[in-house]
């Protein structure tokens, strides 16, 4: 006996064309928006000199961690710059630290109400296993349409890709808190705010941290991706010249990507411990 | 006056309450109820009052639901049904706003594992009742820093918990609370996660301050010799219902059940009776009157000694038969024969303490108040039939009573 093949892939594109037909202009005003914080933080980075920028990172590394850590983010920058590198990574690093501070400022919250209702949990969760598991290259395509090529359906395309670790962290660290220092705080009468403010979140904040860190890292990962549909900087490189066979220069942007990836990673993770020791 | 007063109060966990409510009043038992439904019967129609300024103290083993009723009162646990008076006030009715002041204003509590918070400092933690109500923080401080004070932690304000041994974290907790000034503490099994000696210590401290404070404290314990060396009354609690309620004597002596005499057989009644629970009535006579009269007395009443008191019952000394037939004898007074050496104790004396001063003494031992008035006396015959756990004879025992209502 043979069903009839179920038309899943017709109605998603008629929901594709339904979307873009009401709300154009709404996706116009997230293009703007997100457009224009990514063209902002690059101007920021390529507005200074590369060397002034190196020597701000590498003492930001300093006070975050140690000395190493300062030799390794100067070293690592500069072997970036003379490889001719400077600007594609810049590039990269605007559309990496875009999606990571939309990703953070929507995941926390949304990590916070998971914690606090069990069905905003069962929710949640399904979708954000969808959102992991789903290859990114297919929701890249609707991501061109409502947003055309360039930058901002990358930006996109790397929330959806990275912000489920900041969710489910934020969920995990607040469900963490001991429930009898939970108890302890209500037996005080706080309120619901000065629960969260003065005990859950800062308790829970390591574990928020190391999905910041985790979220940070996914969307550097989808910078070659992105660079499929448009948006610039060291992940076009890498797929030029995959595509052209250049093992060279496919490499020397590699290694520009580990560069910047390591020190995300370092800055991040060291960021939060500093304070707490 | 009553500082709370509990009404059938009952919870039950789990998905239909109310339909357990109906099981339970067609008599199901906890069990059928549970094997039935699924449910749990944390407390069932619990009720009591509990006195301004008494320690009141919740008894039972472990699974027997006095965590459980102690969260009810400030409804850290949502009841099921029934009521908890706080003057006019209905706890279990007040809104989320009205529950609020009145946990920061009217009710702390104290948790056995201390639940202090690890991110703050010991001042940060002790604070945090006056911070959470919004007092400036200089006015917050200043109390916690006293409150501190109170339980001995001058100097570890900028301490983590962490740094702190279990005693000194309980410590932490207890001022917490104190700094909150509230008129009730719940206290969760406060002490059970101490060590042995520790937690004596820190008994001895609770009973000190309290007899500055004078709280309304509702005590949670699993051991009864803390029950009775801290309770004014106990409550004791088995499967969700309050066994009896009574102060540590009439609990110990006697015991509302099978299963409270169970619970009590093993307490050493030498450590929990004092001299007040076990005195007689003492035949007393006064110095004016002669010899004669005393040995009259004496053989009216089968007595061998009397004890000479004056008109506000101020003991003078005691007399035997021998120094009155002496006296009768020579000539001489009361005052010039008795013996002005008597062995005495105070009302609040354990017998424990006072076997040897019984032992030593030739006649029975005076029990003087603090007054230096004669309460009464202690018989031999009167200690053993208390420690064998009989009722005390003859109108001592309501004396014994009112004295340790008293205390």
């Amino acid at each position: 006996m043979d069903l009839p093949k179920l038309p899943l892939g017709d109605g998603v594109e008629w929901l594709e064309t339904w979307l873009t037909d009401h709300f154009g202009p709404f996706f116009d005003l997230i293009r703007i928006i997100i457009g224009s914080m990514t063209d902002g933080i690059e101007r920021a980075l390529l507005g200074v000199p590369a060397l002034v920028l190196m020597v701000l990172i590498a003492a930001l590394a300093y006070g975050i961690g140690k000395w190493k850590m300062a030799a390794f983010a100067f070293v690592g920058l500069f072997l970036i710059d003379n490889l001719g590198l400077w600007e594609p990574s810049m590039k990269s690093l605007a559309l990496v630290l875009t999606a990571s501070i939309l990703s953070i400022a929507g995941g926390v919250p949304i990590g916070i109400l998971c914690a606090r209702s069990g069905k905003v949990r069962q929710t949640v969760t399904p979708i954000l296993d969808f959102m992991q598991t789903m290859p990114a290259f297919v929701y890249l395509l609707p991501a061109v349409t409502f947003f055309s090529l360039g930058v901002v359906p990358g930006v996109i395309a790397s929330i959806i890709f990275a912000i489920p670790p900041t969710i489910r962290l934020t969920n995990l660290g607040i469900r963490q808190v001991p429930s009898e220092l939970v108890e302890a705080a209500d037996a005080f009468g706080s309120t619901p705010a000065q629960k969260l403010f003065k005990l859950q979140l800062p308790l829970a904040l390591p574990t928020i941290m190391a999905g910041i860190n985790q979220t940070i890292m996914l969307s550097l990962s989808m910078v070659v991706i992105s660079s499929m549909i448009g948006a610039q900087g060291v992940g076009a490189l890498v797929y030029r010249a995959v595509t052209q066979a250049k093992t060279g220069i496919g490499f020397e942007a590699g290694i520009a990507i580990v560069i910047m990836a390591i020190l995300l990673d370092r800055l991040t993770q060291n960021a939060f411990k500093r304070k707490h020791t | 006056m009553a500082a709370i007063e509990v009404k059938q109060l009952t919870k039950v966990f789990g998905s239909d309450p109310k339909r357990a409510l109906q099981l339970l009043e067609e008599g199901w038992s906890k069990e059928k109820i549970y094997q039935e439904t699924g449910m749990t019967v944390g407390v069932h129609q619990a009720e009591f009052s509990i006195r301004e300024g008494e320690i009141f103290v919740i008894m039972g083993l472990s699974g027997s639901g006095k965590s459980t009723l102690v969260r009810l009162l400030n409804r850290l646990i949502e009841p099921t049904s029934g009521q908890v008076l706080f003057g006019d006030a209905d706890v279990v009715r007040m809104n989320a706003e009205q529950l609020r002041t009145f946990r920061r204003k009217h009710m702390g509590m104290v948790f056995q594992k201390f639940a202090l918070f690890p991110h703050r400092t010991v001042l940060g933690n002790v604070e945090y009742g006056l911070e959470v109500q919004g007092a400036d923080k200089k006015k917050r401080q200043e109390r916690a820093r006293e409150a501190l004070r109170m339980v001995g932690l001058e100097g570890w304000e900028n301490s983590r918990p962490s740094q702190l041994s279990g005693g000194m974290q309980q410590r932490v907790g207890l001022a917490r609370v104190l700094a909150n000034d509230p008129e009730v503490l719940l206290m969760d099994e406060a002490f059970s996660a101490l060590d042995p000696l520790i937690r004596k210590d820190m008994q001895h401290e609770l009973l000190e301050l309290q007899s500055k404070m004078k709280k309304t404290i509702v005590f949670i314990t699993h051991d009864l010799d803390e029950a009775l060396r801290i309770g004014d009354r106990i409550a004791l609690m088995k499967d969700g219902k309050i066994v009896q309620i009574g102060t540590p004597e009439e609990i110990l002596i006697q015991p509302a059940d099978k299963y409270v005499e169970r619970f009590v057989e093993d307490v050493d009644l030498s450590k929990v009776l004092t001299a007040a629970h076990v005195m007689i009535q003492p035949e007393t006579i006064s110095p004016e009157r002669g010899p004669r009269t005393a040995l009259q007395l004496m053989r009216d009443n089968g007595v061998s000694s009397l004890y000479v008191t004056d008109k506000e019952m101020k003991l003078l000394g005691v007399i035997t038969a021998d120094d009155a037939s002496l006296a009768l004898k020579y000539d001489k007074t009361i005052l010039e024969v008795m013996q002005s050496k008597v062995p005495w104790v105070t009302p609040d004396t354990h017998l424990n303490e006072l076997f040897e001063t019984m032992a030593e003494a030739k006649v029975p031992v005076a029990v003087i108040d603090h007054r230096e008035r004669l309460r009464g006396i202690v018989i031999k015959g009167a200690v053993l039939s208390a420690l064998a756990g009989n009722a005390v004879p003859e109108g001592g025992s309501a004396d014994g009573f009112a004295q340790a209502a008293a205390r």
